[in-house]
């Protein structure tokens, strides 16, 4: 028997086991993808609904999403756009890319960089027309950049609910911006002020109710004045004029 | 035999501790520890990735050329990494999610490696196995202590169950926010190899030297 170390047995031994890692591997890719790919859908479709504050305990997601119309928006024009098909857009991969992104330069409040020329928002109708719209938001906190949505109710002014579904800040500071009762604090506020201008601010400390603006106003999260602040910026962003202001003035007026 | 297996399978566990004792894998000791559930799946992950990739490796070890063993050994466990880890992505989601890169550096991760190299190249496929499920329990035991600690005080859960109702939820614990970051898990460690090098003195290492004053007239001032 040869010696381990010649050279024709080294060979031989690195090839084969290279060949028998890979088709195992691959094997196990191939077969298991079918299953990831679900999981990933119906970890958006719940990250979505979780948001607009529609998730139910016990139904079904897929039944529950079944209502809600996926549409793309052209952030330009601020109207629904063919442009893109959302099956298959990647928001995210697309504001990476020069030729499907702007640059924001000096509007970029979120920190964002550049905003992906389309976005994907969807709208959950009724028989009267808009029911909700769930608006995806994202923006740089403390540590990371934190990725989430917000509903808006009928009147696309009120707040219908707020959540970020992927972020990296603090544990048991910045990451209050997952406590239940935090998030809760969004909904009914509105987003408008009379003169139809962007209002909705998070502001340090504990909100004064008795005060007109508290409408607007959401409390601070205690120990994370940065991502208190980081959320405050993506929402303006969002909110704002380089966001969905214009796409919902034009939803408001009928001209989407 | 049945002494045998005994002493392979739980020699790790207390004895040769492969986190206290070896210093082995402490960077997804200080990573993942934060929830108990996620500990527990990364513990299940690297116990499978040992012995599996022990059993492997034994299997092959008369064939494998001394020059590259360690690149063969490497290409077994990463193997059996990217499959561990995309079955949980297939079956566990949410959990692949929170521990993200962590499943991917259990190639990286000593312990792995250090078994294959030191016990499965010399020991016969069944009781290399074995030794892998050891390890993977010794690394389990420290994981599971510093989650229970990190989670129950951090957090106020286990298991992501309330257990103390923290004072944002209008309890009246107040969280120790620290412990839910990577440097508490040093110090817990820490406390950890004391009390057991406190328990089995033989485990305390003889210094490697002796500190030597600044000067002469130092000792005296």
């Amino acid at each position: 028997m040869a010696s381990n170390d010649s050279t024709s047995k080294t060979i031989t031994v690195a090839l084969v086991l290279c060949i028998v890692c890979s088709v195992f591997v691959c094997t196990a890719a191939v077969m298991l993808r079918p299953a990831q790919q679900a999981n990933k859908d119906l970890d958006r479709k719940t990250n979505i609904l979780a948001a607009a504050g529609m998730l139910q305990e016990g139904v079904s997601i897929d039944e529950q999403f079944s209502s809600i119309n996926t549409r793309a928006v052209d952030m330009a024009t601020g109207k629904f756009t063919d442009a893109v098909d959302v099956a298959t857009y990647d928001q995210r991969k697309a504001s990476k890319d020069p030729a499907m992104s702007d640059e924001l330069g000096d509007a970029d409040l979120a920190k964002i960089g550049r905003r992906a020329k389309y976005s994907v928002v969807y709208v959950i109708e009724n028989d009267s027309g808009i029911d909700k719209i769930i608006l995806p938001i994202k923006g740089y906190g403390l540590w990371s950049t934190l990725y989430g949505f917000v509903a808006l109710e009928s009147d696309l002014n009120t707040v219908a609910g707020l959540g970020f579904y992927e972020h990296a800040e603090t544990p048991g500071l910045g990451g209050e911006v997952d406590n239940p009762n935090w998030k809760a604090k969004w909904i009914g506020k509105k987003s408008y002020d009379a003169e139809n201008k962007q209002a909705l601010t998070v502001i340090k400390g504990s909100v004064d109710s008795s005060r007109p603006e508290a409408i607007h106003q959401i409390d601070g999260l205690s120990g994370a004045t940065l991502t208190g602040k980081g959320v405050d910026n993506l929402i303006k962003f969002w909110m704002g004029k380089d966001g969905f202001a214009p796409f919902l003035a034009n939803l408001r007026a009928g001209e989407a | 035999m049945s002494t045998n297996v005994k002493e392979v399978l739980f020699k790790p566990v207390f004895n040769e501790n492969p986190i206290a004792l070896q210093i082995l894998g402490i960077c997804s000791a200080l990573a993942v520890t934060s929830s108990l559930k996620v500990s527990f799946v990364m513990c299940v992950a690297l116990t499978v990735v040992t012995a599996f990739s022990n059993l492997f490796v034994s299997l092959i070890r008369n064939h494998i050329p001394g020059s590259i063993r360690i690149i063969v050994q490497m290409t077994i466990i990463a193997s059996l990494v990217i499959v561990v880890d995309q079955i949980l992505k297939a079956v566990a989601y949410d959990i692949s999610k929170q521990l993200s890169v962590f499943v991917g550096l259990i190639i990286t991760n000593c312990i792995v490696m250090g078994r294959a190299e030191a016990y499965a190249m010399k020991n016969p496929p069944g009781a290399s196995f074995l030794d892998g499920i050891g390890n993977g329990l010794g690394y389990s035991v420290i994981l599971l202590v510093l989650a229970f600690i990190r989670e129950l005080f951090g957090a106020g859960k286990l298991f992501g169950f309330e257990i103390f109702t923290v004072v944002n939820n209008g309890g009246w614990y107040v969280p120790n926010g620290m412990l839910l970051l990577p440097p508490s898990a040093f110090f817990l460690i820490g406390l950890f190899i004391w009390a057991l090098r406190a328990w089995k003195k033989d485990q305390a290492e003889a210094p490697d030297f002796k500190i030597a004053p600044n000067s002469s007239e130092g000792e005296t001032a």
